[in-house]
């Protein structure tokens, strides 16, 4: 039981952070993305600077959020999986 | 995890309720956020006359910035919403900037909180919708033509049951974000204050969410309120 529950645990720490990484980096350039459309606005017109912002601000929340559920998922994993007490008396029995 | 100092789970300890505080510290937290609100709520109206006070003008300026903004995406129609959204976007942001407090827990980094306010907000649009519409609410829901109803229909539902998730998990994981965030910097180098550009941060990421939930809410409130199409 106690191997097992190890293993799902090595398993779960490697899918979190690689998930991560992965959502980091799609989020970064879609970002990226709107991040230099709302400049080269700004740029061509900058009596629009104030809208133009608070729509990139909502727009680069929003694409944030989707990296957050790869946090939540991450969370998930390392907290909140079934084998999670198995695997917290296993670190405690170390102390 | 061990659990941190909290002032007000010790007040509750000092009163005979520690096993409740000790089980659900959002819910007294949450206690706390509404206690300010409501107690900034009095103290801003008691004096309230035609020309107004420093506070009152503070207040004043919260109140029409926040109706104004939401009758520009609704339109004239929205206006009776203010009570809603406003209280929504103030009980979020006090909510979370408590996070930035030493001794204090932000209810929004459990996610019993996020989905209570998230819940509320998307029945609220469908009593909306079918207060607007009557049985013609349904239209919203079936689609252009009538032989693509039964793959529209799912899709809908399944789009207005993703609201729920994504409203409530979009908040609280950007608070647990941050407040693991603090809580590992603290653990590494808290005596050289590793975590103050983070919770500088903290402050931007609170008032964002809290803008992103409001304006959210007020755009379900007026996609359910304008006709179908």
């Amino acid at each position: 039981m106690e191997a097992s529950a190890l293993q799902f645990f090595i398993v779960s720490v490697f899918a979190a952070g690689f998930g991560i990484a992965i959502s980091a980096f799609g989020g970064s350039i879609g970002m990226g993305i709107s991040i230099r459309s709302a400049v080269e606005g700004i740029a061509r017109n900058p009596e629009s600077s104030g809208k133009v912002t608070v729509t990139m601000l909502i727009g680069l929340a929003l694409i944030e959020s989707l990296t957050i559920y790869t946090l939540v998922v991450a969370l998930i994993l390392i907290y909140a999986h079934p084998q999670a007490s198995a695997i917290a008396a296993l670190f405690g029995a170390g102390h | 995890m061990e659990h941190p100092y909290l002032v007000f789970v010790k007040l509750f300890e000092l009163i005979g309720l520690g096993h409740f505080a000790h089980a659900y510290p959002h819910v007294i937290h949450s206690w706390v956020a509404m206690i300010i609100l409501i107690v900034l709520g009095a103290i801003g109206t008691k004096g309230i006359s035609m020309i107004p006070t420093k506070g009152q003008n503070l207040l004043e300026i919260i109140i029409s910035g926040m109706e104004e903004f939401m009758v520009d995406i609704t339109g004239e129609q929205g206006r009776f919403l203010l009570p809603m959204t406003g209280t929504v976007f103030l009980y979020i942001l006090v909510s979370n900037l408590m996070g930035l407090m030493p001794g204090l827990f932000p209810p929004t980094a459990n996610l019993n909180t996020t989905a209570s306010c998230a819940l509320t907000v998307v029945i609220f649009t469908h009593i909306l919708g079918i207060k607007f519409h009557g049985i013609k609410y349904i239209k919203h829901f079936l689609g252009p033509v009538w032989w693509m109803i039964p793959i529209i229909l799912l899709i809908e539902i399944i789009g207005h049951l993703a609201r729920i998730l994504s409203l409530s998990f979009r908040l609280f994981g950007n608070i647990m974000g941050k407040e693991i965030i603090l809580t590992i910097l603290f653990m590494l180098a808290g005596l050289f204050f590793a975590p103050l550009p983070m919770m500088v941060l903290g402050i931007f990421v609170c008032f964002i969410q809290a803008f992103v939930f409001f304006l959210l809410s007020i755009m379900y409130f007026s996609g359910a309120m304008e006709h179908a199409h």
